[in-house]
């Protein structure tokens, strides 16, 4: 027999983990894309900071300098993706493949000249990783049925990262549709010339936003090499970053909306993880290979547009020219 | 800011604006030349001149959103910088853009504090705007709902916002470019009225146009631009458009068309019950019924945007539709695979479409390319398997030099040609067919005088000869003056025919609203 409260608590507990890395490459991307870059380069980011916060968080045994590496690495990427696209007016999508590959080849080419381990990190120390944090009551409160053991399993007992990740969707809300900064990202991403004439500079926005994107996309890979693994490993974002940018569309571009979707694709992966579950419950096996590509396949899906019809910020992907 | 002691000196004499010695260029075309203007204060002053004479980019640089090569500009008497459209605002200019730069799925209230916020949270703004908005509905007449998103608004309300974005800015000095090229009459007409009003305020106002109507009407001084080149400023009071078409042209023209009654025989073209329901599943045309006789020009009033479009993309062959159209008695296919242009120029069809950079001509190809496309299949141009360029390359250097097309160069790329030739290149093609039908939209829109009354010239040497003509302009005085019948559409219907002869543009204009019932 199954305890199936037991058995759904730890599925949605690797929810919560396997989530973050998407919810905070997906707020990333809204930033961007609202702002009318579209950057299809998420995953290098993610990776190249995966890399340079496990081999900083080694070295420095400080798990702080790590995540500060990583965030510094992916804003560089970020930088570079915003001096083709806004200063030099290139191809959005051409910068973010590139950047992808630059990631993919110079994290492995690095790992191997520094640590001689095949590409990899030697796996992180408990000083160089993020700990995970017990919320408080969490063991007074679990003998509340269901409420309880979902506070103590599901929400408590997470890195910092995880709760970061989770603040980040009011946060991004508040900033986008209260704020004046909000107000004119949003603007220079759906009509950039509007902008222009208001006196504000296009330029100038695009670029805080694409900032911004580096940032947190600098804490997603750091969150995937040192919360939840232990270590950088060869591609270890695994198609994140254009996973992220399924939900995004799936998530029409709204920051509650991207909560949701991407907790759906982190269900999904956590299900994967589990192929005993699904037997159990099933009463037949499921290929692990196919429960792998479970949340490929619902991105193709999304992508192909059955689900809804997603308008995009209407001057993405445009480097923004004074019409004549 | 500039030296305020001197120049400022005499408050009362100083002009609004004043610019001395204004250029730019883009790349070879010199778009100002040493351009110098006045404008008093609390005055209506009107710049005129055809399509790219350099009027936009005269007051594109005055709003800091060009940079001036050379030249000064001075503001009631003070000389001002303006690098960015962020100083323009600050020394008192707005600017309503031909294209309106607003954010479609804003709210107005939102467009209108965007950059103009009063603090880094909404909330405050967005409050003290609604107040400011209230105040200025009432004293401009400009009431427009605060809440509402801008896509939902009509071309008119838009616009108002436009100004209402100026005027929140504390903007003393508002330029409008071709602001009546989107309008209704009506609209205009209201538009007008606060004009008028805001002048009555003290506004300084700069009116950009290329319709003498509307200098006559509104201006109490017109500067008239020609290539580049500022040639002349006169009160209003004491010109008259006959003087002010040829400081345009630079030549004698005729402003209107010389035509004899016409001599309608049998009917050419029948629509029944023509319906088209375009990809997003609006329904864009509504069930009309119009035919054309031989020998006639039917013109198609309307505001763009009623159907007009669509019936010219039916009838041109690359849009589906249901119900029944009959050419020279048979029936033409709506839907299947005989629905393209080639199965419509082979029934004696010719288009000459709305938009001739999209539709018209391959912007990057050259003339005498653009000037075979579409016939390029028939006999004479062919050679065995290849084209017989040779041939090709003559027949349009033909008919460039029939249709007077400038320069007369075949090998130029289209987009090298200004947009007057670039019109004539595309009717050139069309007319030289000799057509039994030709479907023609807004054969004159960005072209200047000068090749109007020729490309018009042509329309009705076509009719003489006996061919049918399908006007589309939303252009009200071309088509009271090139057709012989009027259908005006609206909401995708027809919403009555009118002889020109019979009817005006008040009339037309409420037709065009929606207003039906005799208005008199």
């Amino acid at each position: 027999m199954f305890d199936v409260l037991t058995d759904l608590l730890t599925v949605l507990d690797s929810t919560m983990r396997l989530s973050t890395p998407l919810l905070l490459a997906c707020l990333a991307g809204l930033f961007s894309e609202r702002a009318g870059i579209f950057d299809i380069g998420l995953e290098g980011k993610m990776l190249a900071a995966a890399f340079f916060s496990a081999a900083l968080a080694y070295v420095t045994e400080n798990v702080w300098l790590g995540l500060a590496a990583g965030i510094g690495a992916s804003m560089l990427l970020s930088l570079l993706h915003g001096v083709a696209s806004i200063t030099f007016r290139g191809n959005q999508l051409i910068s973010g493949v590139a950047i992808n590959f630059l990631a993919a080849g110079m994290t492995v080419l690095i790992a191997q000249s520094w640590f001689k381990q095949g590409g990899r990190t030697p796996a992180l120390l408990s000083g160089g990783r993020f700990e995970n944090i017990t919320l408080p009551f969490a063991d007074a409160l679990s003998v509340i049925p269901i409420i309880g053991p979902f506070y103590k399993e599901v929400v408590s007992g997470h890195t910092i990262l995880v709760y970061v990740a989770l603040l980040m969707v009011p946060l991004t809300w508040w900033v986008l549709f209260r704020t004046r900064f909000g107000l004119r990202l949003r603007a220079v991403g759906e009509a950039p010339e509007a902008v222009d004439t208001a006196g504000v500079s296009v330029i100038g926005m695009r670029y805080s936003a694409v900032i911004i994107c580096g940032v947190l996309c600098g804490i997603a890979g750091a969150y995937m090499a040192t919360g939840l693994q232990a270590g950088f490993v060869k591609d270890m974002t695994a198609g994140r970053g254009y996973i992220a940018l399924a939900a995004l569309i799936f998530a029409k571009w709204r920051p509650w909306y991207a909560l949701s979707s991407c907790l759906l694709f982190g269900f999904l992966q956590a299900v994967a993880l589990r192929p005993d579950l699904i037997k159990g419950y099933l009463g037949f096996e499921v290929q692990v290979q196919l429960l792998d590509a479970l949340p490929y396949i619902l991105t193709v899906i999304i992508l192909a547009g059955f689900v809804g019809k997603a308008i995009p910020p209407r001057a993405g992907g445009e480097p923004y020219v004074k019409e004549r | 800011m500039g030296n305020a002691n001197t120049e400022g000196r005499q408050e009362t004499a100083a002009p609004a604006i004043e610019l001395r010695g204004i250029s730019k260029a883009f790349g070879p075309v010199q778009a100002n030349k040493d351009i110098s203007i006045r404008v008093m204060p609390g005055t209506i002053h009107g710049i005129i001149g055809e399509n790219g004479a350099g009027k936009s980019t005269l007051m594109s640089i005055l709003f800091g959103y060009y940079k001036a090569d050379a030249g000064e500009i001075f503001i009631s008497g003070q000389k001002t910088q303006i690098p960015d459209s962020q100083a323009a605002i600050a020394a008192g200019i707005g600017m309503v853009f031909q294209h309106f730069k607003l954010v479609q799925n804003f709210t107005v209230l939102e467009n209108v504090i965007l950059g103009a916020e009063d603090g880094a949270l909404l909330n405050t703004s967005l409050r003290n705007a609604r107040a400011t908005l209230r105040q200025l509905a009432q004293e401009y007449e400009l009431e427009v709902d605060p809440d509402a998103v801008i896509e939902d608004l009509s071309v008119g309300h838009q616009q108002r916002v436009e100004i209402l974005k100026a005027l929140y800015r504390q903007a003393e000095i508002l330029i409008l470019d071709e602001p009546t090229g989107v309008l209704t009459p009506s609209e205009a007409d209201q538009l007008f009225r606060i004009l008028r009003r805001l002048r009555g305020e003290g506004k300084t106002i700069i009116l950009i146009t290329h319709k003498l109507r509307e200098i006559m009407d509104i201006t109490d001084t017109v500067s008239v631009m020609r290539r580049g080149e500022m040639t002349a400023t006169v009160k209003t009071s004491e010109t008259n458009p006959q003087e002010l078409a040829e400081l345009m042209v630079g030549r004698k023209v005729l402003l209107r068309v010389d035509k004899a009654p016409a001599e309608p025989k049998d009917v050419v073209l029948e629509i029944e019950n023509l319906r088209v329901i375009d990809d997003a599943g609006v329904e864009r045309v509504k069930g009309i019924n119009l035919n054309l006789r031989a020998g006639e020009v039917l013109g198609i009033a309307g505001v763009a945007g009623n159907g007009q479009s669509e019936l010219l993309e039916v009838l041109g062959g690359y849009q589906t539709a249901s119900g029944k159209i009959t050419v020279n008695g048979q029936e033409i296919d709506l839907t299947g695979k005989k629905s393209d242009g080639q199965s419509r120029r082979a029934r004696g069809i010719a288009h000459v479409p709305e938009d001739r950079q999209s539709e018209g001509l391959i912007m990057d190809y050259t003339a005498w390319e653009n000037v075979v496309f579409g016939y390029h299949g028939d006999p004479q141009f062919q050679s065995g398997l290849f084209m017989n360029n040779a041939a090709i390359k003559e027949d349009a250097a033909g008919k460039m030099e029939r249709f007077d097309v400038r320069p007369p160069n075949p090998r130029l790329m289209a987009k090298n040609f200004s947009g007057g030739n670039q019109q004539k290149i595309v009717v050139a093609r069309e007319i030289e067919r000799d057509p039994d039908i030709l479907l023609v939209g807004q054969p004159t829109r960005g072209v200047d005088i000068g090749a109007i009354e020729f490309i018009h010239k042509q329309i009705i040497a076509l009719r003489d000869r006996g061919k049918a003509i399908l006007l589309v302009s939303v252009e009200l005085d071309e088509v009271l003056s090139l057709s012989d019948r009027i259908a005006v559409m609206f909401d995708g219907q027809i919403m009555g025919e009118r002889l020109p002869q019979n009817t005006d543009e008040r009339e037309l204009g409420l037709l065009m609203a929606g207003v039906t019932g005799e208005a008199s």
